[in-house]
Formats: structure tokens, C-alpha cells, sequence
């Protein structure tokens, strides 16, 4: 048999498969691509509701004027004041804690039983709905003191805040290389100023952005907030009383029949929105530039 | 085997007036074996870092050449379920002996790794940082120290103008030669290199070398790699590694022309399957 | 010891044929050394001029594989970066061939003076140079079978028996020295007769630094002994 019939037989087979190949690919390329088209379809047009809605409705007087009663014109200032005084609470009471849980995994408890557990609740936590919190909360501080409170809102929120970063944390620090906690302790330097001054260095890009997501998750949450802050309709910096919020005042505005409050509801989520972009944004910045000095 | 343990025996009681022409033994390992979780993963090992020399470690994967240079430093230790039985002696002292403060041995023990991992601070900090834990030195003193580090390690030439600049930012080979000054920065004795050149091209590989080769004068150096032809470039005495076990000990060049045993042949000159 | 992890070939394939190949040339070399020995003492001996101009011609035969097998060294040195028992392979292999195409030179040389001899009467004494040659030719063969088979022992012998043809040259010498006494137009034909003798002595010593190579080949140091000369020629000066 001479070779060259061969040869012609087996391009022609090679030829065939890498037709065949090449319209598999086509097909499933196309439905990738139609899922994507499908899913980015209902979210740019959620958003760009909310930023027609939003954008109509904006007015200076939104952050100096309170809540109004219905059929009169107002703001939106003491929710404002509300929401970013419990986030940043949550924060405050959140990240360090979760910080050092966070740690505590990473580098004192790897491949021990105790850490496996504590990681499996701290997901079942970080997937926890939000409402049982609330529920949590209002059972632990609510109904003991006799009242809503701005300051049982943000432990509330605390809640959520803690498993997220105590999971970036453990992740970032896993993300050291061993290496670097070896070479820092070869240098006869004790583990917990190596944690501190090397790993945390190291890590600390990945934990801010953990705590810049947890505060985005956390200035949208409603449902928790119904239970613990409530709502106030006057400026309160009272945390012993019940507090505004955005998300409370929006979901409470957007139920109602009235127009006014319909318009103040577009403005509060077009601002939340703006707000967890904002964030959402800077986080990628940072893990950008930290991709960029590892390199 | 036997030679091996007469030459531990001997060299022990080494008197000045031959330490002119042979090194002195600077690391003893006397029966030291090692388990991993259970794993006898170093049997029996007998043997002698000469000091001031510069000793490889061969071995294909494995074999426990890293496990063994990671008891030099008890670095192992900062991992649960692992444990060094035997002894050790650096300058006589068993290092494995738990009221060997852990301070003083990486004091004296300096590592450089496999992956070049400056610390994600500045340069100057980089090299600063280790002798600030041992040392209280004025900011003019601290400044002396860095540079000598630097000029020591061969890279003093390419940061000095970027004291302050972060580490992150120099090429793997600078990196690596950054590593060596952090380490030499404390004034070690002995530095242990664990494949410190597997990641970098063979030009930064060089100069690698060059540097074992010029801080073999201050140090006593042990070095582990997988590069045959390194161990022959820059060592002056080679170690033989299989399966845990030591099989052969001797001067690099008689190593690499006439190796005694046959395993160790076989592994140098490509046999091994 | 024995251990499945150990083999007697390398990893690479290629590694292990091209040391081969240069094994294969050196003993093609030897070879065709030991023939044209053989033939330049034939042609002496017949006083055959065709035969020995044949000898002289197939002299660029050995300096062509010698200047293959330092192409293939230095490729080998310079690719393989051969060390231990590899690296003694090389060398021998270098060195060995750098002897054999002396012994080739030496060899041509006696073929040479055979046409020059062929020119004027028979002398006598002619018949002993075969007998020195016959001696240095196993000299060479069975160095080469010791090359071969990597044995020392043999080698060693070889090595030894260099002090027999020394002390047959010692013998010729003196028998040619008389000659030329005896009738000054000896001189000519015992003079090219000397050169021969001298010329297959060499060859016996080239056999020996092939058998040094061989023994550094197996052990990895040289054949530390002494070297006994059997050769005194040098301190004589009358019979």
C-alpha cells in the first residue's frame, strides 16, 4: 500500500472531526451566549428603572430635609443619617471581631478539628437569610429592653458583617504563600508579630475588600432592620431609640399610595444603588492594584 | 556507611592544629530520624556540615533532602505532627534539645527558599526588619547595616536608589538576592538555601551562585537543589539522598568524577529510572 | 544492593546510543590500526611496495573517524555536560582515539620505510621486525577487547607486556648496531630497519596509555604503579 492515498484518507477523517468540532463549539458558544444576554437583559433594565426613576426624583433637599408626613414634600436626611450611622457601627463591632476569628483560623488552627468547625458555621452564617438575625436580635437585645433601637439594628447588621470577614480573612491569609511565614519566622520573629507586620501587610488589600462588600451587602438590607431599628420619622441620633434607615424607609414609602413618598422610595434606592456600585468599584480598584504588586 | 560514621567520630574531636587545612564540622547530625505524621521520612542520618564550605544536597524528590535542611532551623516545627528524634549539634549544642532557645538557633541559622518572598514592605524595611527584633541600633547605625547587608548580598548596586521603593517591585533574581541579604542581615553562621534558584533564569541562577560562592567566606552554607550541575558548580562538599537515607558523603569532585556507591552514580549520571 | 530504580541505561535514549556511536568508532579505529600494523609488517617482511604504498594511503582513514569522534565529544561535553562513569567514558573515548591514530602514523611510517628498504639488498635482520610487530599487534588487540569489555585486569596485563616487546627492541637494536659495524653499507638499510623497530615500539607504548585509559575508565584513577622501562637503549652505546 503506498502512503499517499493514506495520507489524503486520514486528512479527509481529520478534516471531518474538526468541522465537527468547530460547529460543537459554535452551539454551545451561542447558547453561553444567549443565558448571559438573558440574565444582563432583567439587570440593566432593573437599573435603568431606577436610574430613570431615581435621577427625576433627586433634589438638594433629600439630604437636608426629614421624612415627611404623606402629601407633603420632604427628605430623606434622618435615613441617611440612620443608615450610615448603623452601618458604620456594624463595621466597627463586625471587622474586628471578624478579623480575629479570621486569623484564629488562618494561622492558629489549620488542619484542626476546631478550625474545620468553626469555618463550616461561620458559612452556614455567612448564608444565613437575613430575617433570622433579625428575629436573633430581636429576641436577644429588642424584646429584653422593651424597644426598637438604633443600636440593636446595628448589631443586627454587625451579624452579617462578621461571617464575611472572618471569611475574607481566612482566605487572604491563606493566599500567603507559606514561604513568606517561614521566611519571616526564620528570622527567629514569634508568630504573632509575623502575623501582625508581614501576613496582615500581605493580606490587607483582600481584607479591606471584604469589609468594603460586607458594608455594600450590608446598607441594602431591609428585612433585619424591620425587626430591630424599626423606623423613626424625625432625626434621631438616639441609638437607644428606633432609627431610620434607607432600605426600611424605601420599602415603607414604595408600599404606599401616595405619589410624593413613591418618588422619595426612587431616590432612596437610586442612591443605595449608587452606593453599592460606588463600593463595589473601589473594591475592584484595590484588587486590581494588589494583583498588580504581586506580579 | 561505615567511613561515614568514623569521619563523624573523628572529626569530633578536631584540633586546631587541622582545622589550617580541613573545616571543622559546623552542623553534626548524629541518629537523627524524622517522622512525618508517622512517616519515617529521614532513617538514620550521620553526617557533617563543614564549616565555612559550602555542602550540597542531591537527592531525586523525595528522598528528604529538604526535611533534612529544615531540622537545621527547626522550621518544621511551626507544623503540627512533626517530629526530629537524634541529635543535632550546631558548635556542639543539640539544637533539638527543646531548651535550645528557638531565638538564638535562628539567630545563627539563616534560610533563603525556594520562591523569592520579600516581605510587602519597602526595601530598606525588608533587611531592617529582622535585625530591629534582635537589636536596638540608632538610625545612622541601622543605615550601615542595610547597606553592608545589601552590598554583601551583590545587589546594593541596583536598589541603592530605591531604598524606600517596595520589594515587590524587583525582578525574581533581585528578589531572591533581597532574600539573602535578609538573611545575612542578622549575621547568621550557617545559611540554609532550600532550591533558592528553581524559579529564576539561568543568568539570575549565576549570579546566585557567584553569591554562595563569595559568602562562603563569612558562612557555612547547605544548600538543596535539584540541578546536578549546580551542586557541581558551587559546592565543595556533596550529599547523596534516597529514600530517606544517606547514602553517600563526600568531596563534590570525587562525587562527580568517581562516586563510590552505585545508587549514587546512577542518579548523577541520568540512570535512575 | 539491588533496586528497581537503578538501571544501567539512561533516561535518555539518545544519551545512551550516542556514547555508543563513540564507542563503535573507537574500536572501528582499533581495528583498522591493527590491520594496518599487520600489513606494514607483511609488506616488510614480502618486500612488497604495492602493499605497503596501500598502507601509507589508508592512513587518512584513521585521522577522518579520529577527527569524528572529537566532533562527537566535544557535541557530547558540550550537550550532555557528561559527569562520573559518562564523564570517564568521554575522556577515555578522546584519548584513546588520539593513541590509536599515532599508532595509524606509526604504522604508515614503518610501510613507508618498507618502500625505501624494498630499494636496496635484503638485509638479514629484517626478519625480526615482524616478530616485534606480531607482539605490539596483540598488544593492541587485546587492549582493545579489554576496552571492549571494560575489563582492567586485562588491561593491567597488556600494560605489563609492554616491558616484553621493550626488551625485543633491546635486542634488534643490538643485533642492527652490530651489522653496522660490520659493513658500513648495512648502515642505509639498518638505519630505516631502526627507525622501524623504534616506530613499532611506540606503537607498544601507545597500547599501554590505552590500557592506563582503560583502567581510569573503570576505576576512575589512573594506574598509579611505576612504570618498569625494559627499554635501556638509551644508556648504551657499544654493544
Amino acid at each position: 500500500m503506498s502512503a499517499v492515498p493514506n495520507a489524503a484518507a486520514k486528512a479527509a477523517v481529520a478534516e471531518s472531526l474538526y468541522r465537527r468540532r468547530r460547529l460543537m463549539n459554535h452551539l454551545a458558544l451561542g447558547l453561553a451566549s444567549a443565558a448571559t444576554l438573558f440574565g444582563l437583559f432583567w439587570l440593566v433594565w432593573i437599573l435603568w428603572t431606577t436610574l430613570l426613576n431615581g435621577i427625576s426624583a433627586l433634589a438638594p433637599s433629600l439630604f437636608y430635609e426629614m421624612t415627611p408626613p404623606p402629601g407633603e414634600t420632604g427628605g430623606l436626611a434622618n435615613a441617611f443619617f440612620g443608615s450610615i450611622v448603623m452601618s458604620l457601627l456594624a463595621i466597627a463591632m463586625g471587622t474586628p471581631i471578624g478579623i480575629l476569628a479570621g486569623t484564629f483560623l488562618a494561622e492558629y488552627s489549620r488542619r484542626s478539628w476546631l478550625g474545620e468547625t468553626i469555618r463550616f458555621i461561620n458559612d452556614i452564617l455567612l448564608s444565613a437569610p437575613s430575617i433570622v438575625l433579625g428575629l436573633f436580635v430581636y429576641t436577644l437585645l429588642v424584646k429584653p429592653m422593651g424597644h426598637f433601637s438604633g443600636f440593636a439594628g446595628a448589631v443586627t447588621l454587625a451579624f452579617i458583617v462578621l461571617p464575611v470577614v472572618v471569611r475574607t480573612t481566612d482566605e487572604m491569609l491563606k493566599l500567603v504563600p507559606s514561604q513568606m511565614r517561614e521566611a519571616a519566622l526564620s528570622l527567629g520573629i514569634p508568630q504573632w508579630k509575623v502575623t501582625v507586620q508581614v501576613l496582615y501587610r500581605s493580606a490587607l488589600p483582600g481584607i479591606v475588600t471584604g469589609v468594603l462588600l460586607a458594608l455594600a451587602r450590608i446598607s441594602g438590607e431591609t428585612a433585619p432592620l424591620l425587626f430591630t431599628a424599626l423606623n423613626n420619622q424625625f432625626w434621631s441620633h438616639d441609638l437607644a431609640a428606633p432609627m431610620a434607615s434607607v432600605p426600611v424607609v424605601v420599602f415603607q414609602y414604595a408600599m404606599s399610595p401616595y405619589d410624593s413618598w413613591h418618588s422619595l422610595a426612587w431616590a432612596g434606592a437610586f442612591m443605595v444603588t449608587v452606593f453599592v456600585l460606588a463600593i463595589s468599584l473601589i473594591a475592584r480598584a484595590i484588587v486590581a492594584r494588589r494583583k498588580v504588586a504581586n506580579d | 556507611m561505615t567511613n561515614l560514621n568514623l569521619a563523624v567520630a573523628t572529626s569530633l574531636n578536631v584540633t586546631t592544629a587541622t582545622q589550617s587545612q580541613t573545616s571543622s564540622a559546623k552542623i553534626v547530625a548524629r541518629n537523627l530520624n524524622f517522622y512525618y505524621d508517622g512517616y519515617h521520612a529521614l532513617k538514620n542520618i550521620n553526617m557533617e556540615i563543614p564549616e565555612k564550605r559550602v555542602t550540597a544536597i542531591i537527592g531525586p524528590s523525595g528522598c528528604g533532602k529538604s526535611t533534612l535542611l529544615r531540622i537545621f532551623n527547626r522550621i518544621y516545627s511551626i507544623y503540627p505532627k512533626l517530629e526530629a528524634k537524634g541529635e543535632v549539634l550546631l558548635e556542639g549544642e543539640n539544637i533539638l534539645d527543646a531548651r535550645y532557645p528557638l531565638n538564638r538557633l535562628r539567630s545563627k541559622v539563616g534560610m533563603v527558599f525556594q520562591k523569592p518572598v520579600p516581605f510587602p514592605m519597602s526595601i530598606y524595611d525588608n533587611i531592617a526588619y529582622g535585625i530591629k527584633h534582635y537589636e536596638k541600633l540608632s538610625r545612622a547605625d541601622m543605615d550601615v547595616r542595610v547597606e553592608q547587608a545589601l552590598v554583601q548580598a551583590a545587589i546594593w548596586d541596583e536598589v541603592k536608589d530605591k531604598l524606600k521603593g517596595s520589594a515587590l517591585g524587583l525582578s525574581g533574581g533581585q528578589q531572591q538576592r533581597l532574600c539573602i541579604a535578609r538573611a545575612i542581615a542578622l549575621r547568621p553562621e550557617v545559611i540554609l538555601f532550600d532550591e533558592p534558584t528553581s524559579a529564576l533564569d539561568p543568568i539570575a541562577t549565576v549570579k546566585i551562585e557567584q553569591l554562595v560562592e563569595e559568602l562562603k567566606k563569612d558562612f557555612t552554607i547547605a544548600i538543596v537543589t535539584h540541578n546536578m550541575q549546580q551542586a557541581a558548580r558551587c559546592s565543595d562538599y556533596t550529599a547523596f539522598m534516597y529514600l530517606g537515607e544517606l547514602i553517600e558523603f563526600g568531596e563534590t569532585e570525587t562525587m562527580f568524577t568517581r562516586p563510590s556507591n552505585s545508587q549514587t552514580e546512577a542518579y548523577i549520571t541520568g540512570r535512575f529510572g | 544492593m539491588t533496586d528497581p530504580h537503578i538501571g544501567q541505561e539512561h533516561i535518555s535514549k539518545s544519551y545512551d546510543a550516542e556514547l555508543a556511536r563513540l564507542i563503535e568508532e573507537i574500536l572501528r579505529m582499533g581495528k583498522i590500526a591493527a590491520d594496518q600494523l599487520a600489513s606494514a609488517s607483511e609488506a616488510v617482511e614480502e618486500r612488497n611496495s604495492e602493499l605497503a604504498a596501500r598502507v601509507v594511503e589508508r592512513d587518512g582513514t584513521l585521522d577522518a573517524i579520529e577527527h569524528d569522534v572529537s566532533h562527537d565529544v566535544l557535541r557530547l561535553l558540550a550537550l550532555r555536560q557528561p559527569i562520573a562513569r559518562d564523564l570517564r567514558e568521554v575522556l577515555a573515548a578522546l584519548r584513546i582515539a588520539a593513541d590509536i591514530e599515532r599508532i595509524g602514523d606509526y604504522a604508515a611510517n614503518v610501510a613507508k620505510r618498507g618502500i625505501a628498504l624494498n630499494q636496496a639488498a635484503p638485509v638479514p635482520s629484517a626478519a625480526a621486525l615482524p616478530r616485534l610487530a606480531q607482539v605490539a599487534g596483540e598488544m593492541l588487540e587485546d587492549v582493545l577487547t579489554a576496552y571492549r569489555n571494560r575489563d582492567s585486569a586485562a588491561a593491567h596485563e597488556v600494560w605489563e607486556r609492554d616491558e616484553q616487546l621493550d626488551t625485543l627492541y633491546t635486542a634488534l637494536f643490538r643485533e642492527l648496531l652490530t651489522y653496522m659495524m660490520e659493513d658500513p653499507r648495512n648502515i642505509t638499510p639498518c638505519a630505516h630497519l631502526l627507525f622501524m623497530a623504534k616506530n613499532i615500539e611506540r606503537i607498544g607504548d601507545h597500547a599501554t596509555n590505552i590500557a592506563e585509559n582503560v583502567y581510569f575508565l573503570v576505576h576512575g584513577e589512573t594506574l598509579v604503579e611505576a612504570r618498569r622501562k625494559g627499554d635501556l637503549t638509551s644508556a648504551m652505546t657499544k654493544p
